[in-house]
């Protein structure tokens, strides 16, 4: 990554009447990057990109591409393009007259766009017979290759996704994820792709961005959202995971409800550091919990009932009640499934490196 | 099961078609026979000759057809080229808004075509209200704008304003936005937007818009009375004249079966380049 970013957007905001859809946003994109922006519905992702690539207007804020200042430039003047959630393919072009659009635009001269059209149809896998095929007689699947086939015509410097996987059924949507990552490192393009899929998020970026209510929340690898969220939003939606409310004590210890913590001080390390009256949240994911056998030990400790299981093929998750009424979700891989059965007393336990803290002031 | 509904349906639809059928092609039949008829007569009983066919190709009726067809293109430009920016308002700006605008166009339809064009010759006049009140307040006077090709083909425009617009609405309410969109994050300035995205997707709506307008202006003949005083005779004009006047029925039904013939495959071409379901709410499969 060189150090000069591609894309710099500063304090964007985007107001629909007295609703603030994007408030302050300030973003750095690096050349040949993957990034994902992640949000639920209505977070203002769609709102930004559009804003991106020039097809909606911010009310206030910088964007530069490069050393250039973006932000006025109309959709047509940005060498910039995006992949619609729709596809908005062109229903009266064929495949082919649909990939070569961005050149004819350009009076290509038309056995170039040709031939480009058909390295395109080569590159996403698509038969060059699909030159002269109608948009209507094409797949899903094959519809978002000519969509991207078309946005690679383009030349952009940066390709922008909306969510153009979302309609597809789930073997597809896999099979696709894989493929644009693939096409991301043979083209060397920075792409920037929105969904509200965490999984998606995962498998396909080099950094992710979580967005809330018009606002980045967490920007930085998948791994480091995983282990290390910044708030209980984004530990949240980051998939199944055990919060605990906890407060620093007079001794240098903590103290939470319904969890019994054994460490002190000197040994919880700066991680889980809270002065005393600081209040805080624990974050454990649920594979990181174990069903503690008599005569072992861990840092943390919560006792309960265990209520139900769920087979999910490699991996087992179960929820427990603990004895304060909270349930927590443990998952293991199929051949450490718990022995026990639903209904039985279990002791659940981790440790303090699985351990990520939250300080809540 | 599908076999016995169609034909029960079938069944119910026969009367009213037959209706139909025998309405629509017994005046065309009688007017087709009458146009072979030797010269005035008024029976369909006598020895065919092509003598009406003859006169209209040497008596220059073919003037008549081309002031008609000239004046009707030249309108049905127009429309189009005034039209469009309004249907595009009402179909993808104005929302709510449109409604008033369609309310507006739909109310000049409930008073006839005749009167309104006197209330422009009222308005168009020498004397009228226009010159009438320059002379008044200025002094200064002018002939008033009647009576010639111009103020004719204005006339067409105006009588026809609605047909062309609302099937223009309907066209350009199909057109995608993200198509727009798209086309244009792909680099198409707006005039490109408009020849490659919104001119081929709406192309139904301008075909029916198109066809409507020119079809019913290039059959007018109150225009050219009532604004244009017979400035230059149209072909209904010369139709009407061959029925009434002329006591020569072969000649005006030669002369309508040559405009039939011209209009109604100038709509069959036209109807057979676009696919009609669309805007009949069918869908781009």
């Amino acid at each position: 990554m060189s150090a000069e970013p591609i894309l710099r957007l500063e304090n964007v905001s985007k107001r629909f009447a007295d609703f603030f859809a994007l408030s302050e946003i300030n973003l750095e994109i690096q050349e040949g990057e993957f990034l994902t922006i992640v949000g639920p519905s209505g977070s203002g992702k769609t709102t930004l990109i559009r804003i991106l690539v020039g097809i909606e207007e911010l009310t206030e804020g910088k964007i530069w591409l490069r050393n250039t200042r973006i932000e006025q430039l109309p959709a047509n003047l940005r060498p910039t393009c995006m992949v619609f959630q729709s596809l908005a393919l062109f229903p009266h072009r064929s495949v082919g007259e649909n990939i070569e659009f961005p050149l004819k635009l350009r009076k290509q001269d038309p056995k170039r766009r040709r031939a480009r059209a058909n390295e395109l149809l080569d590159l996403l896998h698509l038969p060059q017979s699909f030159y002269e095929k109608r948009i209507q007689e094409c797949s899903g699947g094959e519809r978002q290759r000519v969509a991207l086939a078309r946005a690679l015509a383009f030349d952009p410097e940066i390709i922008f996704f909306d969510e153009p996987l979302s309609a597809l059924d789930f073997r597809l949507r896999k099979d696709l994820e894989k493929e644009l990552k693939d096409l991301h490192q043979r083209t060397g393009k920075t792409f920037v792709y929105i969904t509200h899929s965490l999984e998606e998020a995962m498998i396909m970026s080099d950094r992710i961005a979580i967005m809330r209510r018009g606002r980045f929340e967490q920007i930085a690898v998948a791994d480091e959202i995983y282990a290390r969220p910044v708030s209980r939003f984004v530990a949240e939606f980051m998939g199944e995971v055990n919060l605990f409310d906890v407060e620093g004590t007079a001794t240098g210890g903590l103290k939470g409800d319904g969890v019994e913590i054994y460490i002190n001080a000197g040994d919880s390390g700066h991680l889980l550091n809270l002065s005393a009256g600081m209040r805080g949240v624990l974050v454990v994911r649920p594979e990181t919990v174990r069903f503690m056998y008599p005569g072992e030990t861990a840092d943390f400790i919560v006792k309960g009932v265990l209520r139900a299981e769920y087979a999910l093929g490699s991996r087992t998750q179960y929820k427990v009640e603990a004895q304060n009424g909270d349930e927590l979700a443990v998952e293991k891989l199929r051949e450490d499934r718990f022995l026990g059965q639903v209904g039985d007393q279990v002791m659940l336990g981790w440790n303090v490196e699985h351990t990520h803290m939250i300080t809540e002031g | 099961m599908e076999r016995q509904d169609r034909r029960i349906g079938f069944l119910s639809a026969a009367p009213i078609g037959l209706i139909l059928l025998v309405s629509f092609l017994a005046p065309l039949l009688v007017i087709g026979i009458f146009s072979v008829m030797p010269q005035k007569v008024f029976s369909l009983l006598n020895i065919p000759d092509f003598s009406s066919y003859k006169l209209v190709f040497t008596k220059g009726y073919s003037k008549s057809l081309l002031w008609s067809f000239g004046m009707a293109m030249t309108s049905t430009g127009i429309l189009f080229v005034i039209c469009w920016p309004l249907a595009f308002g009402m179909a993808k700006v104005f929302k709510s808004f449109s409604l008033v605008i369609t309310i507006a166009v739909v109310v000049t339809l409930f008073v006839s075509e005749n009167i309104r064009l006197f209330g422009w010759v009222l308005t168009l006049m020498k004397g009228g209200l226009i010159e009438g009140h320059l002379r008044t307040w200025t002094g200064f006077t002018f002939e008033g704008a009647l009576y010639n090709v111009p103020v004719i083909v204005f006339g067409l425009v105006y009588a026809y304003f609605p047909f062309m617009l609302f099937p223009l609405v309907q066209g350009i309410a199909m057109v995608p936005d993200d198509a727009r969109q798209a086309a244009s994050d792909l680099g198409a300035s707006r005039w490109q937007v408009f020849r490659e995205i919104d001119l081929p997707l709406s192309a139904p709506g301008i075909v029916i818009g198109g066809l409507l307008s020119f079809v019913l202006a290039a059959g007018a003949m109150a225009e050219s009375k009532l604004l244009g005083g017979q400035t230059v005779i149209v072909i209904a004009d010369e139709i009407e004249t061959a029925f009434t006047y002329g006591q020569n029925w072969p000649l005006g039904s030669a002369l309508s079966i040559i405009l039939i013939l011209i209009i109604g495959s100038l709509s069959v071409f036209g109807v057979s380049r676009v696919n009609l379901d669309l805007i009949m709410g069918g869908k781009r499969s």
